[in-house]
């Protein structure tokens, strides 16, 4: 056996672990948790298939930001684990006949693919310039048009995203800093026109408000 | 222990294994939704990787392309739909797809 079939088979076998807790372990954060172990062991088949480019990209956008994601909303939501396990086991048997069936017509759809052994030997020259070079090229010459288009659906579904979670908070008391820029000073002050005040050291507190009244005059 | 070289049949019925177990977890989990978000990643997953295992027994970089769009379009899916799951907590304080019946569908 080689040392690519070896790793095959192992990272395949974790993958397949990790892929099986995610769909019955008890706490979504652990399942979470799981998700993050199988996109790790995919991403290194993928680099047995000598897809490197993908499977870092694989890496950095599910493990750095989708898993990342699911790990913050998962947390910020207050789940009640015990209400989604009662009659847990009880879908087994359908659930299981459903899932031989799907892998069946798979089977059955992709026979072609199984009569398939050997790798076609790579162009020498294009193999020198490396997978990330090779599917650069393709990306940016071929398949431009579409890449913008995904551009696009990206940007559609940041501003769809924000859109649908933004909300205006009412118990909450924050500035507004253009009415703080549009207040003028006749707004803010307000000059009073008043007699002067004046200081007597001595006066006599009998009747305080009548000499006032002198002075003005 | 010998298992002999690897070929594409190992890759693909690994692929199939993957689809098959979160189909079946889709099945057992209907219940929690943010479960049925993740196991549809594990579908997405498994048509990735028959998609780069065909690319490279073929000698097609046509594959690899296409995994990328749907690395783009699962990231853009799971941002909305965890942005919707989110407003939905906010509204009916629950997840359970059980109890999301106002459609009475």
């Amino acid at each position: 056996m080689t040392t690519t079939g070896a790793l095959f088979y192992f990272f395949a076998a974790v993958l397949l672990f990790a892929a099986f807790r995610v769909i019955t372990s008890r706490s979504t954060v652990h399942a979470a948790l799981y998700l993050v172990l199988a996109f790790a062991n995919a991403s290194v088949i993928w680099m047995l298939l000598n897809a490197e480019f993908l499977a870092i990209a694989l890496v950095l956008v599910y493990v750095g930001a989708v898993m990342v994601l699911f790990l913050f909303v998962v947390m910020m939501l207050d789940l009640n684990s015990d209400d989604f396990r009662d009659g847990f086991w009880k879908h087994l048997p359908l659930a299981g006949l459903i899932g031989a069936v799907i892998a069946l017509e798979m089977a059955l759809v992709l026979m072609g693919g199984f009569r398939l052994t050997d790798v076609p030997a790579p162009d020498p020259q294009l193999a020198k310039l490396g997978n990330t070079h090779l599917l650069g090229v393709e990306i940016y010459t071929k398949y431009l048009y579409p890449v913008q288009l995904a551009a696009v659906l990206l940007l559609v579904a940041i501003i769809a995203a924000i859109a649908l979670t933004l909300r205006k908070r009412k118990d909450t008391r924050a500035q507004d800093p253009s009415q703080q820029v549009l207040a003028k000073k006749a707004d803010r002050l307000r000059v009073v026109k008043m007699d002067p005040v004046l200081d007597r050291p001595s006066a006599p507190p009998a009747a305080p408000a009548a000499p006032a009244g002198g002075d003005k005059k | 222990m010998s298992f002999g070289p690897i070929t594409l049949g190992h890759y693909l019925s690994l692929g199939g294994m993957l689809f098959a177990l979160s189909v079946i977890g889709i099945y057992m989990n209907r219940r929690n939704l943010i479960v049925l978000l993740m196991a549809i990643e594990l579908m997405l997953l498994a048509v990735n990787l028959n998609f780069v295992a065909f690319s490279h027994y073929l000698g097609d970089l046509g594959g690899q392309v296409f995994v990328f769009f749907i690395l783009t379009v699962a990231a853009a899916e799971s941002a909305i739909g965890l942005a919707i799951l989110v407003v939905l907590f906010r509204n009916r304080s629950t997840i359970n797809v059980e109890e999301l019946d106002t459609l009475k569908g």
